[in-house]
């Protein structure tokens, strides 16, 4: 178990190595290749020559693109030091560099959105986990009933229309015409929770809607094959009551793939939800991923890529290893 | 009941399960009656689809939870009928004084709950007031009792840990772990390895004997029916065929359908060159039985002598060795000893 724990951390490792290798040989080595100057983005269209080659020393422009590649290495596990001769500049571990648009470091930035993301996330993964397996589940125990069809075909309006759509509708309906929530703007937990609620029961709502309808289908077509099973036809032929052998014996089964797809779906979450993030004006990672795209902001895209890549990582390892606790068939090892 | 003499452990009477389905009506058993005393044990012979299975989990109650399944006739366990007894009442006694041994017990154990914690469920569920330590301890003599070694540890593990052989014994002592005076054991050997089976079915003799239990056995396996059966119920096509004492069925088969399975079973006093004679064609469809007698598309005596008689659909004689069959009593006999058995 240990071994186990010790090769899957070290293999997450060497992945988001290679993350770092991929995002930073694109971004860096791209614009080498186009033509385009790095140094004139940190700087303006209206730099100089002077201002240029000391900005081209200082951020190590000049060096070639293994040392480069190196020092922003070092920079994300020690941090590192911007020097053009006196004018030093300290970017404390983990250092992203600095924002070609604003020149804030892209960590306290990145760090800043956090919250935001965070919130969205993790509020809409409670809502569509609790919203899409008990629909599955009724959806199921119910088969071919009016209920199952109503909430299937719901489902697949769910998995096909697109965020931006449901999200505009959404606000159109609530905001706008009922009048039932405001249309506002993200507001820190410590702050005020219940406004901090409030502001972001529309989005997650929309959020939740759209993987709600993923696994509410997931669900049923688990539920079904489960109750189709010999050992759920051997919980009965035991005498246990139907609320046992369907809440205890089939959901066991049931939902344990659940939440492999539920590990995996939240660490993507958590890396930005661009288009939930555009549509409600909240201002986190995935937001922030967007402007960044929009303004060619090189260090702040591949900060995020590298955020949002770890997260992936992290929940694919934490996954496999709880998968190994509720499926006693797994072998870690 | 008015009856002067009691009336037998297990008697189903004019047994019918239909299931409705998109491709039509599915006439799985039709009409078919027996009956067990306790402490005997009745062999259940057919091929797959013959409604053998399907009359297993009546008695059970098991086609309750199918809405398209339609029961009807009568099933009378220790004095209590069971068809129209409510959803409660079966549940009561399903793992209580009926419990059923499955074919394949790896597919038929929870993957996810530990062999111990399933054989404690079902105890407990019938000694609502009995504490987790004692069903554990009734748990581990169990599996004792089936020939599980370190039965403490055992109890531990979790179905995938378990040989065929062992995981088939803890299925056992689960089924057996209240007592249960009616025992039904639907292919319990078909999964195992040829060296296993015999094992297992040594070990449901004993424990009959040790327990006192009806048992029906289900199989398409002749050998094992010579082996255990008191009692012989040959089902073809959803109804019984061929009925009767395992001694009598065995020598003096009437059915043409019995006479093909004993032809078709592999006998080690025979000549190797000898192939074995299987029934020629395949089972009837439930949907859409042949008109008259269900075998006589198959049957290579139907029609001989332009005898039309099949048409109609044939019923069983009665008395102890009753057979359904248009052929007169000598007619078969004649057959059988001049053309069927000199081959068996």
């Amino acid at each position: 178990m240990v071994a186990y724990l010790i090769r899957r951390i070290f293999n997450a490792v060497l992945t988001l190595l290679v993350v770092t290798l991929v995002t930073f040989g694109i971004f860096f080595m791209v614009p080498k290749l186009t033509g385009s100057d790095p140094a004139l983005l940190y700087i303006g269209k209206t730099a100089d020559k002077v201002a240029l080659d000391g900005i081209r020393e200082k951020m190590g422009l000049a060096d070639p693109i293994m040392v480069q590649y190196g020092k922003f290495l070092k920079g994300l596990v020690a941090g590192r030091d911007y020097a053009n001769g006196p004018d030093v500049t300290h970017c404390p571990a983990p250092c992203l560099g600095y924002s070609f648009k604003t020149e804030q470091e892209v960590t306290p930035l990145l760090m800043d959105d956090l919250p935001v993301t965070f919130s969205l996330a993790l509020g809409a993964a409670i809502l569509w986990l609790i919203g899409g397996v008990a629909t599955g589940v009724i959806s199921a125990l119910r088969k071919g009933s009016l209920l199952d069809r109503v909430v299937m075909t719901g489902a697949l309006a769910g998995v096909s229309l697109p965020i931006y759509f449901t999200g505009l509708l959404a606000s159109a309906v609530f905001v706008y015409w009922l009048g039932w929530l405001p249309q506002g703007q993200y507001v820190p937990f410590l702050e005020s929770p219940a406004d901090w609620f409030v502001q972001l029961l529309l989005p997650w709502i929309t959020l939740a809607f759209l993987f709600a309808a993923t696994y509410a289908r997931l669900t049923r077509a688990n539920m079904l094959e489960t109750l189709g099973e010999d050992y759920i036809r051997t919980a009965r032929a035991k005498g246990l009551p139907e609320r046992t052998v369907i809440g205890k014996h089939a959901l066991r089964s049931g939902l344990t793939p659940i939440v492999t797809i539920f590990g995996l779906d939240l660490g993507s979450l958590l890396g930005g939800a661009i288009l939930t993030e555009a549509v409600f004006n909240l201002r986190g990672l995935g937001y922030q991923a967007l402007q960044a795209i929009k303004g060619n902001d090189l260090p702040v895209i591949l900060g995020v890529t590298l955020i949002a890549a770890t997260f992936i990582v992290v929940a694919n390892l934490v996954v496999d290893l709880v998968y190994g606790l509720i499926d006693p068939r797994v072998r870690l090892g | 009941m008015s009856s002067v003499t009691p009336r037998p452990y297990l008697e189903v009477k004019d047994l019918t399960v239909r299931f409705e389905t998109d491709d039509g009506v599915v006439q799985a058993v039709s009409g078919s009656s027996f009956s067990l005393e306790a402490g005997k044990t009745l062999g259940i012979v057919g091929e797959s689809g013959s409604g053998k299975s399907v009359t297993s989990l009546a008695v059970l109650g098991l086609h309750r939870t199918r809405s398209n399944a339609k029961v009807t006739g009568q099933i009378w366990l220790d004095d209590q009928e069971l068809v129209t007894a409510s959803n409660e009442e079966v549940r009561a006694l399903r793992g209580g004084k009926m419990s059923m041994i499955f074919q394949d017990p790896l597919s038929a154990m929870h993957p996810y709950f530990t062999v111990g914690a399933q054989i404690v469920e079902a105890y407990r569920i019938h000694h609502p007031g009995v504490n987790k330590k004692v069903a554990r301890e009734r748990a581990i003599d169990m599996l004792a009792r089936v020939g599980i070694p370190q039965p403490s540890r055992r109890f531990n593990d979790y179905a995938h840990q378990f040989s065929g052989g062992m995981r088939q014994r803890a299925m056992i002592a689960m089924a057996l772990v209240n007592d249960p005076k009616l025992l039904i054991a639907d292919e319990p050997t078909t999964a195992l390895d040829v060296t296993v089976q015999a094992q297992i079915l040594d070990l449901i003799r004993d424990l009959q004997a040790e327990f006192g239990s009806a048992v029906i056995m289900i199989t398409h396996d002749l050998g094992v029916v010579a082996e255990l059966a008191d009692d012989v119920l040959v089902m073809y096509g959803g109804k019984v065929i061929e009925q009767g004492p395992a001694i009598d069925l065995f020598q003096r088969p009437q059915h043409p359908y019995t006479w093909g399975l004993l032809g078709s079973m592999p006998r080690m006093d025979r000549e190797v060159r000898d192939r074995l004679t299987p029934v020629k064609g395949s089972p009837p469809s439930l949907i859409n039985l042949p008109s008259g007698c269900a075998f006589h598309p198959r049957c290579p005596y139907a029609g001989r002598n332009g005898d039309r008689s099949f048409t109609d659909i044939p019923v069983l004689t009665g008395g102890a060795h009753s057979v359904a069959c248009h052929m007169s009593a000598e007619e078969r006999t004649k057959i059988f000893q001049e053309e069927v058995a000199p081959n068996l």
